[in-house]
């Protein structure tokens, strides 16, 4: 007989209770893992979302620069203009390669969504930005047959959500105009899946913002060439320069706050699973202090007991990182889900994703602590003397 | 007279409860050698469980000596008397104790884990013959009777051939019937295997199936 097996049984006796405190360490388990999926799939989907972009920098009207960063992730509304002379003073500075004006407006329609109301954001753009994203490619049509054609080009989630498809007519409530579909995107897995495009001198024209921008995204021919470049357009009053990495940084900022919310829940769920695992143990310590005893009396030394209660300490907290990566697994989209309802910002995709590295550092700070926070039962048990313990409630 | 395997010499075991102290043994001269089937008869409290839990090194000793196969254990700590207990002496008790979440086999194989060897079939298997619980083997201890629990239990004490089989009220929780049965066990143990057994009882009848009976009152022996 193995001291494995001995320890599973005892466990065993009482299951109700050893199954919910290694549900209490999945738990605890679960939202660590998701913790550091959540760190790293942040990063990375926000990575991914501004590489997507194709720029290095984006010139946009002077305003907040956090205001800035999340219009240019998200095509918000209520946005700055600058005037387009910046434009064609940037494109003809040799170190870039490429620039894309950019003009976004939202139109908000009241009878949209069964009544609710909606907003449409559609976004101004020119040739460069294929030559910005040659990654981007038509699920059918194709792009703009002009650059003052009345048509528009869907973001694939936009087309979904309207069922349209190139060649559908739609008419744009505000301008009061009828558009035809020119083409539908494939997903990108960015914001521009969202987005409504349309020729940039059309949208300047029905929207009223002629010769008006709202950005202007510049990828650069050497990168290395970015601080002389961004220091250059800091002498323009009108304008502000952000380069992505500094975006990076302030959503990262931004978030922070969240991060320091969900460590403290983590830390908090680790205890309690910490205090639980001691609990259980302690108590079945306790409540078998008689069969302790007689082990002694069978020839049980305090080693031999220290190792059994020790074990079923181990096997606790295995099972509760086993359980928990099960559960940080099925749980890490609903995780990714609600995070993203509470954070000022999230980039588009998965931003809780759980990683083998993080799953085996979890699992094995698990068994860390469980080896440790089980020494104190088992030594509780392994000092019973044998007489005392046989003859309790004699 | 087969050779002795416990001798205690002015064996006193005493306990203070606030200020008084109590002799449960007082001063004892006993021994125990090879083949004696003891019975240690007194009313409650007299000082029967004390006299077996300081002879079977389960309890220490306050004064006097003891050897056990000729080694002074009078001084020795909890660590090495386990090694003396497991080399020496069974055990069973009043309530049976049985490990709750092993079965009849498992329970009965545990001292031999316990010594650090692995469980020898044939052995549990004649074991298991010996107390009549074969086709109980696989049962959980809450799925037998009380008669089967003891024997179980005897079954335990018995696997690592101990010179020496403490019972401590093996009866007290057992009918007439079964009761009768336990001692004829251990006379059959007694008489065919040459097992040694120290067995406490306050019931009269039984004790007179022993070879020997030692009274006991207030902690000293009263009658030999």
């Amino acid at each position: 007989m193995k001291i494995l097996k001995i320890a599973y049984r005892n466990l065993m006796h009482k299951p109700v209770r050893s199954i919910l405190t290694i549900g209490g360490v999945s738990m605890a388990v679960a939202v660590v893992v998701c913790l550091i999926g959540f760190d790293a799939g942040y990063r990375q989907s926000l990575k991914q979302d501004i590489d997507k972009m194709g720029y290095q920098l984006l010139v946009t009207a002077k305003g907040c620069p956090y205001e800035a960063a999340t219009m240019m992730l998200q095509g918000g509304g209520g946005l700055r203009y600058m005037p387009q002379e910046i434009y064609k003073k940037i494109i003809t500075d040799p170190r870039v390669d490429v620039v894309t004006p950019q003009l976004v407006h939202s139109i908000f329609d009241p009878n949209d969504s069964e009544g609710r109301g909606s907003v449409t954001l559609f976004m101004g753009v020119d040739d460069s930005f294929r030559k910005l994203k040659p990654w981007v490619q038509f699920k059918n049509g194709g792009w703009f047959s002009s650059s003052d054609a009345n048509e528009v080009i869907m973001g694939y989630e936009v087309a979904e959500l309207e069922q349209r498809v190139a060649g559908d007519k739609i008419f744009i409530t505000g301008v009061d105009k009828v558009f035809t579909v020119a083409g539908v995107f494939e997903r990108t897995g960015t914001q521009d899946d969202g987005l409504t495009f349309m020729p940039l001198q059309t949208a300047q024209k029905i929207f009223s913002l002629e010769n008006k921008l709202t950005g202007i995204g510049i990828k650069l021919k050497h990168i290395e060439t970015i601080t002389a470049f961004e220091e250059d357009l800091y002498n323009e009053p009108s304008i502000q320069v952000i380069s992505m990495a500094q975006v990076k940084g302030t959503i990262l900022n931004l978030v922070s706050s969240v991060r320091v919310m969900t460590t403290a829940i983590a830390a908090i769920a680790v205890f309690i699973a910490v205090i639980g695992v001691i609990n259980t143990i302690l108590m079945a310590v306790f409540e078998r202090t008689k069969e302790i005893g007689v082990m002694k009396a069978l020839g049980a030394t305090k080693y031999q007991i220290f190792k059994i209660i020790w074990t079923e300490t181990t096997i606790i907290c295995l099972g509760g990182a086993v359980g928990g990566a099960i559960l940080a697994f099925l749980c890490s989209s609903l995780v990714g889900f609600f995070l993203k309802t509470i954070l000022p910002y999230s980039p588009s995709g998965n931003i809780v994703i759980i990683s083998t590295l993080s799953l085996a550092a979890t699992g094995a700070a698990v068994l860390i602590v469980g080896s440790i926070v089980g020494i104190y039962p088992a030594y509780k048990a392994a000092s019973i003397r044998p007489i005392e313990a046989i003859r309790q409630g004699d | 007279m087969g050779d002795i395997i416990i001798n205690a010499k002015k064996l006193t075991k005493t306990y203070i409860r606030g200020t008084e102290k109590i002799n449960a043994v007082d001063n004892i001269d006993f021994t125990v050698r090879q083949g004696d089937f003891t019975a240690v008869m007194g009313p409650s409290g007299s000082g029967k469980t004390t006299l077996l839990d300081t002879l079977g090194c389960l309890d220490t000793i306050t004064s006097g000596q003891l050897t056990v196969s000729g080694t002074d254990v009078s001084q020795m700590s909890e660590n090495r008397l386990v090694r003396v207990r497991r080399e020496n002496f069974g055990f069973i008790f009043q309530q049976f104790l049985l490990v709750p979440s092993l079965t009849v086999l498992e329970n009965i194989a545990l001292p031999l884990y316990f010594l650090g060897r692995s469980a020898d079939n044939r052995l549990t298997g004649e074991m298991l013959e010996k107390v009549g619980l074969t086709g109980r083997k696989n049962h959980l201890p809450r799925e037998l009777s009380g008669g089967e629990c003891q024997r179980a239990a005897i079954a335990r004490a018995l696997i690592t051939s101990p010179k020496v089989l403490f019972a401590d009220e093996p009866t007290g929780n057992l009918d007439t019937q079964k009761s009768q049965e336990m001692f004829s066990m251990f006379d059959r143990l007694n008489k065919q295997d040459g097992l040694t057994i120290l067995v406490a009882t306050h019931n009269p009848e039984l004790g007179r199936q022993a070879k020997n009976i030692i009274n006991i009152r207030d902690g000293r022996i009263i009658e030999n």
